[in-house]
C-alpha cells in the first residue's frame, strides 16, 4: 500500500453560523490524481481550500477537525502557512498570471525565496514549462508579458509557476472551467503527465473530465463526503444511490 | 408624451449641459492662454522678479514651485503609500479603519486656507520653522495626504483578488505578495494618481501663503550648499511659489507690468498642470502596456 500523504479527519467548516463542511474524512495517497465532484455549493471547493489554508483569508471562517500533511497538523498553532503553501500549491479557476513576463511568472516563487543563479533559474523555467506542456508554445517569447497569452496557455503557465517551487501536492480548483475545449484537453494531458510525480487533487464540474483523468474520485453533496473510490467504480458501479443519481445526470 | 420623445428631450438636455461645461472650461482656458502666452519668453521664465520696475520674470517662483512640489511629494508619498497599503491590504473592517477612513475624508475636504493657517500656527510659529520651504512642504503634505492615500487605495483596489490568491498560493507571505506582486501591478495607476495630485499641489496657493511665505529672495544658482541662505536647495528660506505670486501681484502688485506678469504666470501654471495631466496619461498607458503586453 502506498503512503498517505494527506489526511483529513472529521473536518467541519463554518462560514459564520452556516456549516459548509459536515465532518469530512478523506485521505490521499502519494502521487496520482483525485477528482472531487459534486453539485454547486456542495463544499468541494471549500474543502480544497482548507488543504492549503486559503480559507484563512476569508473572515468569519471556523474550522474544526484535523488535517495532516505527512503527519504534521496543518492547523497547529506553530504551522507556517507560507511553508505549507510552498509544499501544497494551488491553481485557480481563473488563470491568474502576474502582469509580468512569462519567465518572471515562472521563477517568481524561487526568486523571492532568494535564488539568484541565472543558470539554475533558466533550467527551472524550462523544466517547469516543459512539465506543464507549454514550453514549445512560449519558448521563443519567454520575456514577453504572460497576459498576452491565450487563456489555456496562461493556465499552463500558472501550473508551471506552481511546479517551479517544487510542491508535493497540487490543488486545482476547476482549472478548465474558464477555458475552451481544446485548451481544456491540453490541461488534462498536462495533468496526466504530472500524475506520476505529484499528488494532484482537482475540483471539477465536468464529470467526463473526472472519468478521463482521475485515479480516484470523491463525490460531495451538501457539505458531506458521500462516496470515494477508484474512478472506475464511482462511474460504473457506485455504491451509493445519490452518487448514481448524480453520475447519471438525474440532478446537479 | 411618449417615451421616445422623452428620451430625445433627455438626451438633448444632457448634451446641452455637457456642452455648457466644455464651453465654460474652454472659455476659461482660452482666456488665460490668449492673455498669458504672449507674455512668455525665456527671459520671463528665468529672470528674477522686480518689485517696482517693468520686465521682471518668474524664474525663482517657478523654481520654488517645483522644489516645494518635490519636497512635499517626498514627504507625503511614503506616508500615503503606507497608509493605503495598511488600509486596503491589511486592515480589517472595524471601527478603527472606519474612523481612519472618515478622518481621511474630512481632511480631504478641509479648505486649503484652513490647512495654511494651521500650518502657520503649528510649523511656522510653534515649531519655529519660520516662513520656509519646509513649513510649506509640511502644509502641502497635510493638503495632499488624504487625496494621495485615497488614490493609491483605489489603485490597489483595481488589482484583482485572484492576483493576491496567486501570490499567497505560491508560498509568498502577505508582505511579499503586496510588495512583489500587487504593487508592481499597480504602479501605472499609482503613478497616474501621483502626477495628478502633483498638479493639484503645484497650483495650490492658500495653504502656502502663511507657510512658505510671500517673498522670493534672490537665489544664487551656482551655490548648491543647502545650508547657505541664497542656495536654491536651502529648505529654510522663504519661498514664494508661482500660484502665490499670482495671488500676490493681483492683490498688491506695484510693478507697472503687474497685469502682464500675472497673465503670464497664470499661463505658465495652467500649461504646467496640463503637462502634468498629459504626462500622467501617457506614462500610465505606456507603463501599463509595457507590463501587460508583448
Amino acid at each position: 500500500m502506498k503512503e498517505e500523504i494527506l489526511t483529513t479527519q472529521d473536518l467541519h467548516l463554518y462560514y459564520g453560523d452556516k456549516e459548509a463542511l459536515k465532518g469530512i474524512n478523506l485521505n490521499f495517497d502519494e502521487k496520482g490524481i483525485t477528482a472531487l465532484i459534486g453539485p454547486s455549493g456542495c463544499g468541494k471547493s471549500t474543502y480544497l481550500r482548507t488543504l492549503n489554508r486559503m480559507n484563512d483569508l476569508i473572515p468569519n471562517v471556523t474550522i474544526t477537525g484535523t488535517i495532516k500533511f505527512k503527519g504534521d497538523d496543518l492547523y497547529a498553532p506553530s504551522a507556517d502557512t507560507v511553508q505549507i503553501r510552498k509544499e501544497i500549491g494551488m491553481v485557480f479557476q481563473q488563470p491568474n498570471p502576474f502582469p509580468f513576463s512569462i519567465y518572471d511568472n515562472v521563477i517568481y516563487g524561487l526568486r523571492i525565496a532568494g535564488e539568484k543563479d541565472k543558470e539554475k533559474l533558466d533550467a527551472v523555467v524550462e523544466k517547469s514549462l516543459r512539465q506543464a506542456a507549454v514550453w514549445d508554445e512560449v519558448k521563443d517569447h519567454l520575456h514577453e508579458s504572460a497576459l498576452a497569452l491565450s487563456g489555456g496557455q496562461q493556465q499552463r503557465v500558472c501550473i508551471a509557476r506552481v511546479l517551479a517551487v517544487s510542491p508535493e501536492i497540487i490543488l486545482l480548483d476547476e482549472p478548465t472551467s474558464a477555458l475552451d475545449p481544446v485548451s481544456s484537453s491540453q490541461i488534462e494531458a498536462t495533468l496526466l503527465n504530472l500524475r506520476h510525480d505529484y499528488t494532484i487533487i482537482i475540483v471539477t464540474h465536468n464529470l467526463q473530465q473526472a472519468s478521463r483523468i482521475a485515479d480516484r474520485t470523491a463525490f460531495f453533496m451538501n457539505g458531506e463526503l458521500i462516496e470515494v473510490d477508484q474512478t472506475k467504480n464511482i462511474f460504473m458501479n457506485p455504491a451509493n444511490k445519490q452518487t448514481e443519481d448524480y453520475i447519471s445526470g438525474r440532478f446537479g | 408624451m411618449n417615451s421616445k420623445t422623452q428620451n430625445k428631450i433627455a438626451i438633448g438636455g444632457l448634451y446641452g449641459i455637457a456642452g455648457l461645461v466644455v464651453l465654460i472650461l474652454l472659455a476659461l482656458l482660452g482666456y488665460i492662454l490668449v492673455s498669458g502666452v504672449p507674455q512668455l519668453s525665456w527671459h520671463f521664465l528665468t529672470a528674477p522678479g522686480k518689485a517696482f520696475l517693468k520686465g521682471g520674470g518668474v524664474g525663482i517662483q517657478l523654481y520654488n514651485s517645483f522644489y516645494l512640489l518635490i519636497l512635499a511629494m517626498l514627504i507625503s508619498f511614503p506616508i500615503a503609500l503606507g497608509a493605503a497599503i495598511y488600509l486596503y491590504e491589511y486592515a480589517k473592517d472595524n471601527w478603527v479603519t472606519t474612523t481612519i477612513r472618515t478622518a481621511i475624508e474630512i481632511l480631504s475636504s478641509l479648505p486649503s486656507v484652513v490647512v495654511g493657517l494651521f500650518g502657520f500656527l503649528f510649523f511656522v510659529v510653534k515649531l519655529h520653522l519660520g516662513f520656509s520651504i519646509l513649513s510649506g512642504a509640511f502644509a502641502l503634505t497635510f493638503f495632499n495626504l488624504p487625496l494621495l492615500t485615497r488614490s493609491i487605495e483605489d489603485s490597489l483596489r483595481t488589482i484583482s483578488d485572484v492576483q493576491r490568491e496567486g501570490g499567497l498560493a505560491l508560498g509568498l507571505s502577505r508582505w511579499e505578495t503586496v510588495t512583489r506582486v500587487i504593487l508592481p501591478a499597480a504602479v501605472p495607476s499609482i503613478l497616474t494618481g501621483v502626477i495628478l495630485s502633483a498638479g493639484r499641489v503645484f497650483g495650490e496657493a492658500a495653504a502656502l501663503i502663511y507657510t512658505a511665505g510671500q517673498s522670493a529672495p534672490a537665489l544664487d544658482f551656482t551655490d548648491w550648499n543647502p545650508f547657505n541662505i541664497s542656495s536654491p536647495l536651502n529648505p529654510m528660506r522663504p519661498a514664494e511659489t508661482l500660484a502665490v505670486h499670482i495671488w500676490k501681484i493681483n492683490s498688491e502688485g506695484i510693478m507697472p507690468d503687474a497685469k502682464a506678469i500675472s497673465s503670464g504666470s497664470s499661463a505658465v501654471l495652467v500649461i504646467a498642470i496640463l503637462l502634468f495631466n498629459f504626462a500622467a496619461r501617457y506614462l500610465g498607458k505606456r507603463l501599463y502596456k509595457r507590463l501587460t503586453s508583448a
